[in-house]
């Protein structure tokens, strides 16, 4: 279309404004619709994005494409549309109400400097509830929820964004002549811009206050709040950063597969499950994935259940495999046909299917961890005997492993050297781990 | 060939293949490995994902998204499908093609982040205000993962409503063996666009139970989005007519099209008494006992449900032929039991076997329990 044709950005036939005499926000609607036909810009390519609240009745006069959403969320849906599709112009108009309420995305908005202006009709109270108190009404602020007076201090939303990293924060009040230029100013920059007006709400601020024109310019300079372009900075705009900080993942193949085919042939013709019990940050759930992963090459199939609690360097980490020669549907291990527990962290948590376990079962156990009470046959393993390795205890549990492979003829070892080669930069050590485990004399 | 992986990488796998190409997410245990699949992912295919600073703003990113035109997903669990709620109502309301992943963790509340539980089964039908219906699919094992992915794909287009991914822990997290050949791609359908050059109406509909053809923001029509009630313009409306028109449309669009959304497999047995009604990770212990039972000479009849709503009435129904007692295994306590019960007809014993502890259900249970020897 030709840009040049645009006459006003607002459809007339709906006019006049739904809002209260005296308002502010059909001042600002006016300034905004000035400030658009200044700029020409094509309406298809203009989103005006509305919060809740008195201010959210002012996408429906805009003939542009309109996004009226949930309160304290119109900057989120705003950063969704702009990262999708940069080339549009994305115009959030919010409340002081949205402010307070939204205030976590204002200033993470900010902090990634998405191109999106956000322009804060701030009358200091909520207009469509009643006149409650939000988070900008002045001190000791008659509203119909701070009937003695408001005893917070008010937020200030420009310093708010501009400490966060937005690249555009001015002030002013609906009054202002400069207002449309703020505007253009405003949208123009390309990244996160906020325009703090503050304006007269004639239902409720002005007759509880008998606030006025002149109140408002007053308020203003007892809070040292100043007004004009606050901050204004040359900062690359987030949905470009993004696409710059991904332009080299084009093109590569998407969830590259790490396909496992079966070469090595094992025996085993029934399920058997393998409980490794162990602490968090010994590799125990690595050294099970691997052990998997030589479980596949031998042509088993393989499940792997992991638990652990939410701390990762700390407390349990137990690992249950399952290994059988056909599809494995259920995951859990109510007796483990074999159980590595190799730290004392892990005890606790298999301790009941260590019960569970009879004498046609199989523990191996850390020789630290002797006495136990099982009916299982008992393996111990004394790392001490294993030189240096009794201080890498990372490798315990391939150690293990490797130990139980050695022992019960479960899969080749040959599966398993393959498997732990997989990964070079441990390559060398899982091996020499291997190496230990299989040479371990029982006792 | 065969691949040893979990059902988040599935998920994954599978909402690219159904051609995602926008994901904002908030970490949360055990959903955070979508959210970073996705992350390295997506740009790989010219895709998007983000963190959000919160799940509030991980949904409002993705509606505005899908508002302008992308295949969106986010992932979280139950905590964050509370705070997902209001978006959920607001995506019902406007209409908003997306998929929402919950990796069911226990509740209440913080609960147990890395403890396995189905817990959200009805909360995830009823999470919004409103009561109005969204679409839920549940996935049974990592090969269901990569398929309901896509198939979610496909209902989120066809209905522009939220399609929720039912999963867990366990389900999402444990690795498993797969057959690479086994991976059963569903096809997705296109987002169906209104017309350039024609008239368009941002909620205009052809009929009382249809969509309304989409427009994206900055496309070729003025597009007018709203979470409130509203006429076929997108402008608000307290029309009594309009309104009622909208709401009844809201639930027809979904309700009134079962038969494009029931998915459910019935493996039934003739003669037999007992019927296993199952969903989830649950299942595998399911097939098991129901295995087991058989090879000891028991007629029992299982039913898996992968649309656990809208609750698919008629596949259930007749499932009930001849059947004297339904077992409902659950990782909670009873939810999906109680839609079983309202369709069973009189004389039909309906019993749950349901833990909250964190483990699974075994496959043992079900067969003393459900008395299926």
């Amino acid at each position: 279309m030709n840009a040049q044709s645009v006459k006003t950005y607002l459809d007339e036939t709906l006019l006049p404004y739904f809002f209260c005499p005296g308002c502010g926000h059909g001042m600002i609607t006016d300034h905004l619709n000035a400030a658009l036909l200044k700029l020409q810009l094509d309406p298809h390519k203009v989103v005006i994005v509305t919060d809740i609240g008195c201010s959210g009745l002012a996408d429906k006069y805009f003939t542009t494409n309109a996004f009226h959403g949930l309160h304290g969320r119109s900057v989120t849906y705003a950063t969704g549309i702009k990262l999708a599709n940069p080339e549009l112009k994305v115009i959030v108009l919010m409340g002081d109400g949205g402010c307070g309420i939204g205030g976590h995305h204002l200033i993470n908005a900010a902090r990634r400097n998405i191109g999106v202006t956000v322009v804060v009709f701030n009358n200091f109270n909520y207009g469509m509830t009643g006149g409650q108190h939000s988070v900008t009404t002045p001190p000791k602020g008659l509203t119909s929820s701070t009937p003695l007076g408001q005893l917070e201090h008010p937020m200030d939303i420009c310093q708010t964004v501009a400490v966060n990293g937005a690249s555009f924060v001015a002030r002013t009040t609906s009054f202002d002549k400069g207002l449309p230029d703020l505007l253009i100013a405003a949208i123009q920059n390309e990244g996160f811009s906020l325009l703090d007006i503050w304006e007269l709400c004639t239902a409720y601020y002005v007759p509880n206050n008998r606030f006025s024109k002149s109140l408002l310019q007053n308020t203003l300079t007892e809070l040292h709040f100043p007004t004009g372009i606050i901050r204004q900075s040359a900062r690359l705009e987030y949905s470009q950063a993004y696409r710059q900080s991904v332009a080299e993942e084009a093109g590569k193949v998407p969830m590259l597969a790490h396909p496992i085919q079966p070469k090595y042939k094992a025996e085993l013709d029934q399920r058997l499950g393998i409980v490794i019990a162990g602490a968090a940050g010994k590799k125990i759930n690595s050294a099970a994935t691997l052990f998997c992963r030589g479980t596949v090459l031998s042509g088993l199939w393989a499940t792997q259940r992991n638990d652990y609690p939410v701390t990762v360097k700390s407390g349990h980490s137990v690992s249950e495999v399952i290994l059988a020669p056909q599809e494995i549907g259920y995951t859990g291990i109510s007796k483990p046909d074999v159980m590595l527990l190799l730290f004392k962290e892990g005890l606790s948590i298999v301790q009941s299917q260590m019960t569970a376990m009879t004498e046609n079962d199989s523990l191996v156990i850390n020789r630290d961890l002797l006495p136990i009470q099982t009916r299982a046959k008992i393996t111990p393993i004394d790392f001490k005997q294993t030189g240096h390795w009794a201080n890498k205890k990372e490798y315990w549990a391939i150690i293990a492993l490797a130990r139980v492979l050695h022992e019960m003829h479960i899969y080749p070892m040959e599966a398993f050297k393959e498997a732990v080669s997989a990964r070079s930069e441990f390559a060398e050590d899982n091996l020499a781990a291997i190496e230990v485990g299989e040479k371990l004399e029982q006792n | 060939m065969r691949e040893l992986i979990n059902g988040a990488q599935a998920i994954v796998r599978g909402a690219i293949h159904a051609g995602c190409n926008f994901f904002a997410g908030y970490p949360i245990t055990p959903a955070t490995d979508i959210l970073l699949n996705m992350i390295r992912e997506l740009p790989k295919v010219g895709g998007i994902a983000i963190q959000a600073e919160d799940e509030i703003a991980s949904m409002g990113f993705c509606i505005g998204a899908a508002m302008t035109g992308k295949c969106v997903m986010t992932a979280t669990s139950g905590p964050g499908i509370s705070l997902y709620s209001e978006n959920i109502g607001l995506a019902i309301m406007g209409e908003v093609p997306m998929v929402i992943v919950d990796v069911q963790r226990m509740g209440p509340a913080t609960g147990g982040a890395t403890t396995v539980a189905q817990g959200d089964i009805q909360f995830l039908r009823w999470g919004t205000s409103g009561g109005y219906p969204v679409i839920v699919l549940s996935p049974t094992n990592i090969l269901e993962c990569y398929s309901l992915t896509c198939k979610a794909f496909d209902l989120a287009e066809r209905f522009r409503v939220p399609v929720f991914l039912a999963t867990d822990k366990e389900t999402a997290l444990t690795l498993a063996t797969v057959d690479v050949e086994d991976f059963t791609s569903i096809p997705v359908r296109e987002r169906v666009h209104s017309p350039i050059g024609s008239e368009f109406l941002p909620y205009r509909v052809t009929a009382p139970d249809e969509v309304p053809l989409f427009s994206v923001i900055g496309g070729a029509h003025i597009m007018r989005f709203t979470t409130s009630t509203h006429d076929e313009h997108g402008q608000l409306t307290k029309s009594p007519e309009k309104v009622r028109k909208l709401n009844e449309r809201l639930a027809a669009k979904v309700e009134a099209h079962l038969d494009e959304i029931s998915m459910v497999k019935a493996d039934l047995q003739p003669a037999a008494e007992r019927l296993v009604i199952s969903y989830g990770v649950t299942t595998r212990a399911v097939e098991e006992a129901v295995c087991t039972a058989r090879q000891r000479g028991s007629l029992v009849s299982s039913l898996t449900i992968y649309s656990l709503w809208p609750v698919p009435e008629k596949e259930i129904k007749a499932a009930f032929a001849g059947i004297h007692k339904v077992i409902v295994p659950e990782l909670n306590l009873g939810q999906y039991r109680l839609e079983v019960e309202r369709l069973a007809p009189d004389g039909v014993e309906v019993v749950g076997i349901n833990r909250v502890d964190g483990e699974l259900i075994s496959p043992e249970e079900i067969l003393e329990q459900g008395g299926l020897l």
